[in-house]
């Protein structure tokens, strides 16, 4: 099949960027939305274009590295990540717009790269279990209820991504907050911070620049693991009771 | 593999070749060197080695620590728990991925489980089984030493994990479950549904977050580590390009760990990530530590097929489907082109269950793969013709679906029916799915000790980037728990040995042999963006992984290898004189990226051909057309290949010089298998 392209090129941070149209003839089914972007670069190569800078790693689904804005849904018109999203979803002469995730606590790096770490440093503030290597006990003197052991992988499948972030009105990473606060909190394990992580947690997220959750439900709809909207109502739950408990 | 098949002391070599009478396929292209006759592993008992050593490591004050630190390249499962537990203990770390964050590693990527040897099911598992299981694995071409090892400390893994939060299945009374995976005969798999690698990565990942919060580690995300640095004989610390602004930056240490992954990308087409590379361990290399057994790579027999040229990388699936799919072609090439819902069962060859009557479609994954290449080869394989041949195979679930109901088996794989159709577009439930084997895990890798050492002083390298745990084939299950194992216990206590005798000297930054490897590595960009020829780095990559598949993939042959490394030195030369790098070297370039790890895998599949060329024998998962039974089956030679293959760099365009270490069982009987 054959498509026209609208492409976000941004050489740095720093630079104002713009939309480049590009058509791209000969295109499988059977790619994925990916390997189409590859079989593009491989023309622009050829052409003396430099190539679209756009991120992805495992090709599986899982590692959380791709996402783009495909005609303004993340990840496109599939509930899945970009790199399992097939050319099979569209048609010949379709025209398609390619943008970054969109989000100021997402500056970009460079055409369809952005940069992420705001993530990894609300896990910093808590996203976590304080367990030294060696100083666990037996694993089986932990007992977990099989239907909290299974809310907390359901919640705990989150890549990373940032497509709630990027689908959100507000740009707010509460549910990729709320799915860490949830998987946690489920466990026994997680009892003892309950409280200041979820208060560090969402300390760390307003600073970073998202806004604020006014339950919406475009994140839930944009993720690509399907977590839950009720991972939100679980995140302000606990920040109530820690409020209560005097944090 | 599997590993519950039974097999036969073997009491004499079957080979035709005469012991003492080795043929040596690799004169010419190698210099024979010293053997290595010390792994430092403790006399001893094999069951008491570990506890040896840990209490001879010397210990390092806890005021001294933060005074030592410790470069890890990778943050992988055996990375980000390293670092992690390096922090803990109070080291300043530095930890690199060349991801947007640590989380991505692709260790996340493994789907089925970790061994440990808890025997929760009280069905006979011990430390000795797993460690038994893993040797015979790896088809007794792995270090007795350090397999116990790692089948010691496995319950350790668990228990951390599960501390950590880490969501493993469950029974209803809320303790942990287990299956048995990959034909053990045991449940010792511990799982997070088909997301193990996630959930233990998330954990390790976790770990690494707080102690970054702790201001013990500091991570460098988007950095790519290019070269290593090595003063007096010590490796002091890397060369590192980051990735967004291009700047080449030095960073010194007292200790450099290299988590770095496998090289599975030789091949171009694998189940590795897309950036997965052996630049980290390659530079290493080159700067004095030994590969051993480069050629030993294991592939998967059930993966989705190749689609067309556009195919970037490869999926695998579960090979627990095997326990129910039949696998099979059509008997006449005419037929290969229809549907295969046309195609009646008389005109159908299941070939694994007329090959191999007794395993039929559950043979190991190497026999498996080979039977699938055979088919293909032979004018048999369906699916779409691609470089006009089609290559796959037939996994029909439709006897299971009349037999169980579409709803147990919808129970038992719809996830991975689910992933199979939306990469297909074909719906599995209705048409036999299409597999094609697939490079999945390298066992080969950089050479390490006991102490996961390698052969430059303060290099320790951990995980699918040294050569140690499995020998010539990997058990299912068991890279994520040698992954945890190095990271979370085993060099945590050998590198403090090394440590105790620093903070070595410092280094200043414009030392003769920091400023010589920081001048290399802008030597080497500076070609890539200077060259200006016509071929894009992905071109050359592709056709490098079609030599490295066809002559290097699932069969090896003596006249295949060599004309592969003819083959691949010709093809080096035209990619340093024609490659095409666009955009600049001080921004984000991923052409640019790949084209460092291209170069780097050009001299990998060099190696690799020459070490499988040295190695006339099949083992695990190297197959070589010599070394085979009148039925077609691996045949090991353990009187003249019982070793580790370690190569020196010999310089460029110098041969690679072998150094051997011997494998001496104590503890097991080296035993032949069989499978019909």
């Amino acid at each position: 099949m054959k498509l026209t392209l609208n492409i976000w090129r941004q050489a740095s941070e720093a630079d104002k960027g713009a939309m480049h149209t590009y058509d791209l003839d000969n295109v499988s089914p059977d790619m994925s939305f990916l390997e189409m972007l590859d079989v593009l670069n491989e023309e622009l190569n050829a052409s003396g274009e430099e190539p679209i800078a756009f991120d992805s790693d495992c090709r599986e689904g899982i590692c959380g590295m791709c996402g783009l804005m495909i005609n303004g849904e993340p990840h496109g018109p599939e509930v899945t990540t970009t790199c399992q999203l097939h050319m099979r979803s569209f048609k010949d002469g379709d025209e398609i717009t390619i943008e970054p995730w969109r989000s100021s606590a997402f500056p970009v790096v460079k055409d369809l790269c952005v940069d992420r770490s705001s993530f990894d440093r609300i896990i910093q503030q808590g996203g976590y279990i304080s367990v030294n290597t060696g100083s666990a006990p037996e694993a089986h003197s932990i007992q977990v209820p099989k239907e909290a052991a299974d809310r907390a992988f359901d919640v705990a499948t989150c890549i990373g991504c940032g497509a709630c972030v990027a689908a959100c009105p507000n740009g707010s990473a509460s549910l990729f907050m709320g799915a860490k606060i949830t998987h946690l909190g489920e466990l026994p394990q997680g009892q003892a911070e309950r409280d200041t992580r979820v208060v560090n947690m969402v300390g760390q997220h307003d600073h970073e620049g998202f806004g604020g959750c006014t339950n919406i439900g475009e994140c839930t709809a944009a993720c690509p693991k399907e977590i839950p909207l009720d991972v939100i109502s679980q995140l302000n739950r606990d920040l109530r009771m820690a409020m209560k408990h005097g944090h | 593999m599997t590993n519950d098949m039974p097999d036969t002391t073997l009491a004499a070599d079957p080979s035709p070749d005469a012991p003492g009478d080795a043929t040596d396929d690799a004169v010419g292209y190698y210099t024979p060197g010293d053997p290595i006759r010390d792994t430092k592993a403790p006399e001893g008992p094999i069951a008491e080695r570990w506890q040896t050593r840990k209490f001879e490591a010397r210990l390092v004050n806890p005021a001294n620590r933060r005074k030592l630190s410790v470069i890890i390249v990778g943050t992988g499962l055996a990375g980000a728990s390293a670092a992690a537990t390096l922090g803990e203990a109070g080291y300043e770390v530095k930890s690199f991925c060349y991801q947007d964050s640590p989380r991505r590693a692709h260790s996340i990527a493994a789907q089925g489980g970790i061994n440990a040897a808890k025997n929760y099911k009280e069905d006979g598992d011990s430390v000795h089984r797993l460690f038994y299981d893993t040797v015979k694995g790896g088809d007794y071409r792995s270090r007795e030493s350090n397999v116990y090892r790692l089948a010691e400390v496995s319950t350790n893994i668990i228990d951390q994990c599960v501390a950590q939060g880490v969501p493993f299945a469950r029974e209803y009374g809320g303790l942990l479950d287990n299956r048995s995976f990959g034909g053990v005969q045991v449940s010792r798999t511990f799982y997070a549904r088909g997301q193990t690698g996630q959930q233990l990565l998330i954990g390790a990942y976790q770990a690494l977050e707080r102690q970054v919060a702790a201001g013990t580690v500091t991570t460098y995300t988007r950095h790519e580590m290019l070269e290593l640095i090595v003063v007096d004989g010590k490796a002091r610390g890397i060369i590192a390009r980051d990735m967004v602004t291009g700047e080449v930056q030095t960073h010194l240490a007292d200790v450099v760990v290299l988590a770095s992954g496998g090289y599975g990308n030789v091949f171009y087409l694998s189940t590795n990530a897309m950036g997965c590379n052996v630049t980290a361990t390659w530079r290493a290399h080159r700067k004095g530590a030994y590969m051993a057994n480069p050629c030993y790579t294991q592939i998967h027999p059930t993966c989705i097929p190749v689609s067309g040229s556009h195919q970037s990388k490869l999926t695998l699936m579960s090979e627990s489907l095997r326990n129910d799919g039949r696998i099979w072609v059509p008997k006449k090439k005419a037929d290969c082109a229809k549907d295969p819902r046309e195609i009646p069962e008389e005109d159908r060859d299941y070939y694994l269950e007329r090959i191999y009557p007794s395993f039929g479609n559950l043979v190991p994954r190497d026999i498996a793969s080979r039977a699938a290449k055979y088919q293909c080869d032979d004018g048999r394989g369906v699916g779409p013709e691609v470089d006009g041949v089609r290559r796959g195979v037939y996994l029909d679930f439709a006897d299971a679906i009349a037999r169980l109901g579409r709803d147990a088996v919808e129970e038992k794989y719809g996830n991975l029916f689910d992933m199979y159709a939306r990469i297909t577009g074909e719906d599995p439930y209705s048409l036999p799915m299409r597999i094609y084997p697939a490079v999945h895990y390298v066992m080969g890798g950089l050479w390490v000790d006991y102490d996961l050492q390698s052969t430059i002083p303060g290099l320790f390298v951990t995980g699918e980037a040294n050569f140690s745990d499995h020998g010539a084939n990997r058990l299912g299950a068991s890279a994520l728990m040698q992954g945890l194992a190095d990271g979370y216990f085993v060099l945590p206590h050998t590198i403090r040995d090394y440590l105790a005798d620093g903070p070595f000297e410092k280094l200043a930054a414009d030392h003769p042999a920091v400023l010589e490897a920081e001048q290399s590595v802008k030597s080497r960009i500076d070609h890539f963006m200077t060259v200006g020829g016509s071929r894009s780095v992905d071109s050359y990559h592709r056709e490098l992984g079609h030599i490295m598949w066809e002559y290097c993939g699932m069969e090896r042959s003596e006249d295949g290898l060599k004309k592969a490394i003819d083959l691949i030195r010709t093809l080096k030369d035209d990619f340093y004189r024609n490659v095409k790098v666009l955009g600049t070297a001080d921004s984000l370039n991923q052409s640019l990226e790949k084209a460092g790890r291209v170069a780097d895998f050009f001299e990998l599949g060099e190696l690799m051909c020459i070490d499988a060329l040295n190695r006339r024998e099949s083992c695990g998962g190297h197959f070589r057309a010599e070394s085979q039974t009148e039925d077609g089956e691996a045949l090991r030679h353990d009187d003249q290949f019982a070793y580790v293959a370690a190569w020196e760099f010999g310089g460029d365009d110098e041969q690679p010089i072998l150094h051997k270490e011997d494998l001496v069982y104590t503890a097991i009987e080296m035993k032949q298998r069989s499978y019909k």
